[in-house]
């Protein structure tokens, strides 16, 4: 946003309206990452309940804040930076939703693994998720002080999260051989780290839209890719570091 | 913002105290109102009064009495050698036959004066009107007919009832005798009153009833037409060039100012300027349209020239720019463009202009054009009169029967003058750009 | 590609005040240029260089080269006459001559006698009238007035007439200013069209119709241009503040 308002003021408080339910959703989502990740902590499935519903409120304000930009976008003909901001809130919002979602999937899996009688815990999914809520903060922050320094420092932390999840995938792998009777809670915990995971993408996507928003321009260093479970064999591992032993 | 709103009042409807406001201003609104229509009504008033005096001493100027009698026309007297050549029927005395007419009419009268008397209830015209008859049928010579002469301007005023009956004889032009003679010419029917023709068809007179204006009619025209080929180039092209070609600076500031003191230069100081060119320098013919025309051309140059100016001014630029964009010359712009859209305009302020000249009197007494002249011009070099000289001219004559000509003279011009603005006006209607 | 327009330090004086300061603008061939900022930056001024037409106003002093086609246009071998056959110009308000559609169009081939004779100015009048999409709507009514048509169509007429004078490159000013949205659309369309065979420069207050329709665009301020640039990149991110706060509507 420019130093100066607009000549007409409306415009003005228009674009306000969308940045400001825009924090408001950033915030929600936030609050719903937290919550579900309280619940998987301390197996509280009342919270998990709770979370769960309360993704209807985020739906309910993507609508809104859909409409207010097709409305912005139909009257004011916005351009340049106006036009940024009101593009980057329509696609900040779908984002916004998707993380939503992946908080109430995690809850529900919450009240799923607390009918479990008891649990492999690990340590690193709380830890993994207070990265991540870390990052919806900073990113929520960045938006709305128009902070593209922050916005690229929340794009570049996206990689200690994928390393966080690499270990969170082996460590799961580890409990699942040891203990076939844990493969099912395994599996949602796999899930449910794969969501956080998830989530930290799509800050670094809102990162990326907010650089765009400020600057007219795309980062243009290379995406940080940490994420490297998609080629993991742990067998194979496992194998040659007993053949290692073996000699 | 919505601090300013906050603290607005609304008016709402009117309290007692806007009410009083109100009223005070819908009064003086009326009050205006009405002083305008009693100016317009006042105006109206005196105009009303001009036209109906004009016209009420007037009308019967285009009426002549006439007085029908039984002519012999006797060989002896016109044609006694029976040649019936031209000459001979152009030379004869028509006025014998005449008398002779009249004394046969009234045998009873026999004294000289009285005589003359009778012969005088006939115009001095009616000769050339016999002259006229015999010229254009040569047989009526030797028979005898009832023939309709001109009456005098005293029997025509009597007629007309402008000499009343009740004064005394002595202020009377018409005398008793002759007031019998005119009863028993009445109850034969032989006295009818005619619609005017010779006003119009005739040259000046001494005699009232055989003046006409039309010698001053066809001087106006000449002298109007040398005006309008004078200034009407002059003047249009001066206006082109000082609008569309003549940079502004000091000198042309300095033209415009003295055009418009010109316009307002009273019009006996061109009659001056006029005397002082044509006659004195070029030796040009005096009392002609020619140095009448050239006179008020002068006079009629910057009311042209600024009617022009205007004309072409109010020619949107947008036409100029058009043209100039199209790669059109200057030159070409203004004579495609600019001039024929102008032209209305240009033309309706020459006819005011030109009217201006027809009504002009002052500078042409000043180049001789206020002499006695009978005959009709027959160009524009001929001596000639004007319509507004004529009214003056015949406004100074002592007559009685002046009076109704000047009237009638009046009425021409002025029906001449609102035929012009006439025309002014329908074709500003019929080729007024809106822009 | 070399420009066709080329605008090396402009400066244009109206007697003492300086109204433009020493402009530079390359304008590519066959594509349309928007000049666009507040009232009074100077914008009109440069495009009435580009055809002289400011060799019309008194006082009027113009520095600098503009080189169109090759030739500096201020040369004095240069005829202005001629050059403003070759620069067209179209106006802010339509402006036809009042005489016929026929005449009007036919104005400039007869002044710079491009037809030689009745047949051959026929087809430039239906031609000019085609390529300015109006020649379906008065093809029965050549004889009647030019002012009788609406706001624009006389628009249109006006381009035709322009087209007819057979130029490389044509100047509009604001030409949609005194149009309705409708009337507009169609001459912007006209304007899209025209792109494939001329160059226009064109003079706008609407940002809009500058987005919609041109490929460069300069935004003038004060007598200079702040930022030129292809048009998408100056209205999705204007590298200049002024531009910026301009387009968006907080200044000016």
């Amino acid at each position: 946003m420019g130093k100066t308002g607009h000549i007409v003021s409306s415009f003005d408080n228009d674009l306000l309206e969308i940045r400001n339910a825009i924090i408001k959703m950033g915030g929600l989502a936030e609050v719903q990452l937290k919550s579900a990740t309280q619940a998987l902590v301390d197996r509280n499935t009342e919270l998990a309940r709770q979370t769960i519903e309360a993704d209807m409120e985020v739906d309910e304000l993507e609508k809104t804040i859909d409409t207010m930009a097709v409305r912005l976008l139909a009257l004011r003909h916005p351009v340049a930076d106006d036009l940024r901001l009101v593009i980057s809130a329509l696609k900040i919002v779908s984002l916004l939703e998707r993380v939503a979602d992946y908080a109430a999937n995690l809850a529900k899996r919450v009240v799923a693994l607390n009918n479990a009688a008891n649990l492999p815990m690990v340590g690193t999914i709380p830890r993994m998720s207070e990265l991540v809520c870390h990052m919806i903060g900073d990113t929520l922050t960045a938006y709305s002080q128009n902070d593209d320094y922050l916005a690229l420092e929340v794009w570049r932390r996206d990689h200690a999260v994928d390393q966080l999840y690499n270990s969170v995938f082996r460590e799961l792998l580890t409990y699942m051989m040891e203990d076939p009777r844990s493969i099912t809670s395994c599996t949602h915990l796999m899930f449910i780290a794969k969501n956080i995971e998830r989530i930290g993408d799509h800050m670094t996507n809102i990162s990326e839209i907010i650089i765009y928003q400020v600057t007219g321009l795309a980062p243009i260093e290379p995406r940080p890719k940490g994420d490297e479970t998609s080629t993991i064999m742990i067998e194979n591992e496992i194998i040659k570091s007993e053949y290692a032993e073996g000699e | 913002m919505t601090d300013i709103q906050n603290q607005t009042n609304k008016a709402g409807w009117p309290t007692n105290g806007a009410n009083k406001i109100l009223a005070k201003r819908h009064r003086t609104e009326r009050n205006f109102r009405r002083l305008g229509l009693t100016a317009i009504l006042i105006a109206m008033a005196l105009l009303a009064t001009l036209l109906v005096s004009i016209v009420g001493k007037g009308y019967s100027a285009f009426i002549q009495t006439t007085i029908t009698l039984d002519i012999n026309f006797e060989q002896e007297i016109l044609d006694p050698k029976d040649t019936r050549s031209p000459e001979t029927l152009k030379a004869a005395s028509y006025g014998s036959v005449i008398r002779n007419a009249l004394r046969t009419e009234f045998p009873e009268v026999k004294s000289r004066i009285e005589l003359r008397r009778l012969f005088g209830l006939i115009s001095k015209g009616a000769v050339q009107e016999l002259r006229n008859a015999v010229l254009a049928n040569p047989k009526l010579i030797g028979t005898t007919r009832a023939f309709e002469l001109t009456a005098s301007d005293d029997v025509d005023m009597f007629i007309k009832g402008y000499i009343s009956r009740d004064v005394v004889e002595q202020d009377r032009r018409i005398k008793n005798n002759e007031i019998v003679w005119i009863d028993r010419l009445q109850n034969q029917n032989a006295i009818q009153t005619r619609f005017n023709t010779r006003f119009f068809t005739g040259g000046d007179s001494r005699e009232p009833e055989v003046a006409g204006i039309l010698g001053a009619m066809v001087g106006s025209l000449y002298t109007l037409f040398i005006t309008f080929i004078i200034s009407f180039p002059i003047g249009v092209m001066s206006a082109i060039y000082l609008e569309e070609f003549a940079p502004k600076n000091k000198l042309t500031d300095v033209i415009e100012v003295n055009i418009n003191n010109l316009a307002a230069v009273p019009s006996i100081v061109f009659g001056l300027l006029g005397v002082a060119l044509f006659l004195n320098v070029a030796h040009l013919p005096r009392s002609a349209p020619l140095v009448g025309g050239l006179t008020l051309a002068l006079m009629t140059l910057p009311t042209i020239i600024i009617a022009a100016r205007a004309s072409i001014r109010a020619v949107p630029g947008s036409i100029r720019n058009a043209a100039l964009g199209l790669g059109a010359s200057k030159q070409q712009a203004v004579f495609h463009h600019v001039l024929p859209l102008s032209l209305p305009g240009i033309l309706t302020g020459t006819i005011i202009g030109l009217s201006q000249a027809l009504g002009e009197t002052a500078p042409l007494l000043m180049i001789g054009m206020v002499a006695f002249i009978v005959d009709i011009p027959g160009g524009v070099t001929d001596p000639a009169t004007v319509l507004p000289v004529q009214i003056f001219l015949w406004a100074d004559s002592p007559e009685r029967a002046f009076v109704e000509k000047t009237s009638g003279a009046i009425m021409v011009l002025l029906s001449f003058l609102v035929f012009m603005n006439a025309a002014a006006v329908l074709l500003r209607k019929k080729f007024e750009q809106r822009w | 590609m070399e420009p066709i327009i080329s605008a090396k330090n402009v400066s244009v004086y109206y007697g003492k005040k300086q109204a433009l300061k020493g402009v530079n603008l390359d304008i590519p061939e066959n594509q349309i240029t928007a000049l666009i900022g507040p009232s009074g930056c100077g914008k009109s001024t440069f495009l009435r260089c580009l055809n002289r037409m400011n060799d019309t106003i008194e006082g009027c002093r113009v520095e600098g080269d503009i080189i169109v086609d090759g030739k500096d246009i201020y040369d004095p071998q240069i005829d202005e006459v001629y050059l403003r056959a070759r620069v067209g110009m179209v106006f802010q308000k339509p402006n036809p001559f009042p005489k016929s559609i026929y005449d009007n169009v036919a104005y400039a081939p007869r002044i710079h006698g491009l037809a030689r004779n009745k047949d051959e100015l026929d087809n430039m009048v239906l031609a000019s009238l085609e390529k300015a999409g109006l020649l379906a709507e008065v093809q029965d009514r050549l004889h009647e007035i030019g002012t009788s048509l609406s706001g624009g169509q006389q628009q249109r007429l006006c381009i035709a007439r322009a087209l007819a004078a057979q130029p490389d490159i044509i100047l509009m000013d604001e030409p949609c200013s005194a149009l309705d949205p409708i009337a507009t659309a169609k001459v912007e369309e006209l304007i899209e069209e025209l792109r494939a065979s001329y160059t226009i420069i064109i003079v706008t207050h609407s940002m809009q119709q500058a987005a919609r329709i041109s490929q460069q665009t300069a935004f003038f301020h004060l007598g200079e241009i702040v930022e030129v640039g292809k048009t998408e990149q100056v209205f999705t991110s204007p590298q200049d503040s002024r531009t910026q706060g301009y387009i968006t509507g907080r200044f000016g």
